[in-house]
């Protein structure tokens, strides 16, 4: 091939002179993580909080709950995030929706893009959430009943401890991916680190040493992702379970 | 909340967001599929090699895949095609590649990861004792593979596979980003030019939706019978 590399491009100026590019595209990072731990934020209240509530008894709870993450399960993101950031402020009372359509950049397209992930992201927490406290055997629910404590005792010291545990390794991929969908915000003006390598290809027609700096950047990030998830994930595992003894390697 | 909604838009482009749209959309899925199925199989059969070179090439393949947005492998793959097209005709100018047959090879190359695994799953789920009994009958490995452990492997595997390919299906709205006219595309496209991005979004919303839902629940009925069947 005769592509001829030019990497000290990185070290050279952007046009908005706020120093080298690869600054610019930490700054990107900067974002992407905001964005995504925000947005992750989002995802284990309101994941935690669905997942629990789709496994108790109340019906009309499961199925609002089933509503819920079937809706936000079956859109995809880039169309989510187009909702979010086009048709939501055009359903909010005038005064708030028009104070929403001028947050000045990057807010403007931040807010949408972390409550947008943070909600797309939940679906999956509380898929998992469940997955867990269905996991949990049925004699240790029988068993705080038994004892004494109401249903929500039960939950609050019985199940939700032993399956938050439980679910923290599937979490972590679910993390990684929250890293990486919060590229899909460039569709709707943040810069984060994708679209922030798209702007430098389009600056300096450098195209395959912009991505390559940011495929590098993303991989270098998940492997601290992977690295602090494990060494957590060690410190919360369930004694006398099977994944204590022979945890799954990431 | 809906007085304002000019639902004539949506009449006026259907032929427009479904004949160009949602053709690109589900031929971009099919092709797809098809590929990222057969290239991820094949993928999955080097990572299960005894050779060592071999399956560390498909594990470091996988892996990256899975670690890098799809947007920027979508990115990626929009400015590197022109160049491989060139190094494998020869040519000394990038050749041209639309947005059509470049968001085919990234969705088939980048999927395949995702196929692999699934299929490493299957392949392992068979037990190893039809690999022995097929090399006692005398079968090569690529016979056992394709006559005994594979299609096992596939049917067991079939829920989960088309469970991927409507996150496929999802995934492909985001050929947005090189301008490409998919669905979303379409849509975004009168979107902009009658000024009704409400009602499109919206409309799009509803019809991935509705698709994504009704393909979903089908799955859940195959599954409910394979599992009756084995």
């Amino acid at each position: 091939m005769n592509y001829n590399w030019h990497w000290k491009v990185l070290f050279e100026m952007e046009p908005g002179s706020t120093g080298t590019y690869v600054h610019y595209l930490l700054v990107g990072l900067g974002w992407t993580l905001a964005t995504a731990l925000a947005a992750w934020v989002i995802a284990l209240a309101i994941g935690a909080l669905v997942g629990t509530l789709r496994t108790t008894p109340m019906k009309w709870v499961v199925c609002a709950g089933n509503l819920y993450v079937e809706i936000f399960r079956n859109v995809p993101l880039i169309v989510q995030m187009f909702l979010w950031f086009f048709v939501v402020p055009e359903f909010l009372p005038q005064a708030l929706g028009d104070w929403v359509k001028q947050m000045p950049p990057p807010w403007g397209s931040y807010v949408p893009a972390v409550l947008c992930l943070g909600i797309f992201t939940s679906v999956r927490v509380a898929e998992q959430v469940k997955a867990g406290i269905n996991s949990l055997p049925r004699g240790q629910r029988m068993a705080g009943i038994a004892m004494g404590l109401t249903e929500t005792q039960t939950y609050g010291t019985v199940i939700l401890p032993q399956a938050f545990r439980i679910v923290l390794p599937p979490l972590t991929s679910e993390f990684m991916n929250v890293i990486k969908n919060s590229s899909v915000a460039l569709t709707i003006g943040l810069l984060e680190l994708t679209g922030r390598a798209r702007a430098m290809q389009e600056f300096s027609f450098r195209v395959f040493e912009a991505f390559t700096a940011a495929t590098v950047i993303y991989l270098l990030t998940n492997l601290v992702v992977v690295l602090a998830m494990r060494a957590l994930e060690r410190k919360v595992r369930v004694p006398g379970l099977i994944a204590a003894d022979n945890a799954p390697q990431a | 909340m809906f007085s304002g909604f000019d639902f004539d838009v949506i009449q006026r482009s259907w032929t427009y967001l479904f004949m160009e749209g949602m053709t690109f959309t589900l031929t971009l899925t099919a092709l797809a599929m098809a590929g990222g199925i057969v290239f991820g199989t094949l993928l999955a059969m080097m990572r299960l090699s005894s050779i060592r070179p071999v399956s560390m090439l498909a594990s470091a393949y996988v892996n990256l895949m899975r670690s890098v947005p799809l947007v920027l492998v979508i990115f990626w793959f929009f400015f590197l095609v022109p160049y491989i097209g060139a190094w494998i005709i020869g040519a000394k100018e990038p050749v041209r590649v639309g947005a059509f047959g470049s968001a085919a090879i990234t969705f088939t190359l980048f999927e395949a990861a995702y196929y692999c695994e699934i299929m490493r799953a299957g392949i392992q789920s068979i037990p190893r004792g039809q690999v022995w009994s097929g090399f006692a009958l005398g079968l090569d490995y690529w016979q056992t593979m394709a006559r005994i452990v594979l299609p096992q492997a596939f049917r067991n595997m079939l829920p989960v596979l088309l469970t991927q390919t409507i996150i496929l299906f999802q995934d492909t709205s985001l050929v947005y980003v090189i301008s490409a006219t998919d669905f979303l595309g379409a849509a975004a496209k009168v979107a902009n030019r009658d000024y009704r991005l409400v009602e499109m979004y919206s409309f799009v919303a509803v019809v991935y939706f509705v698709l994504s839902y009704g393909l979903s629940t089908l799955v859940k009925g195959l599954q409910k019978r394979i599992a009756i069947i084995k």
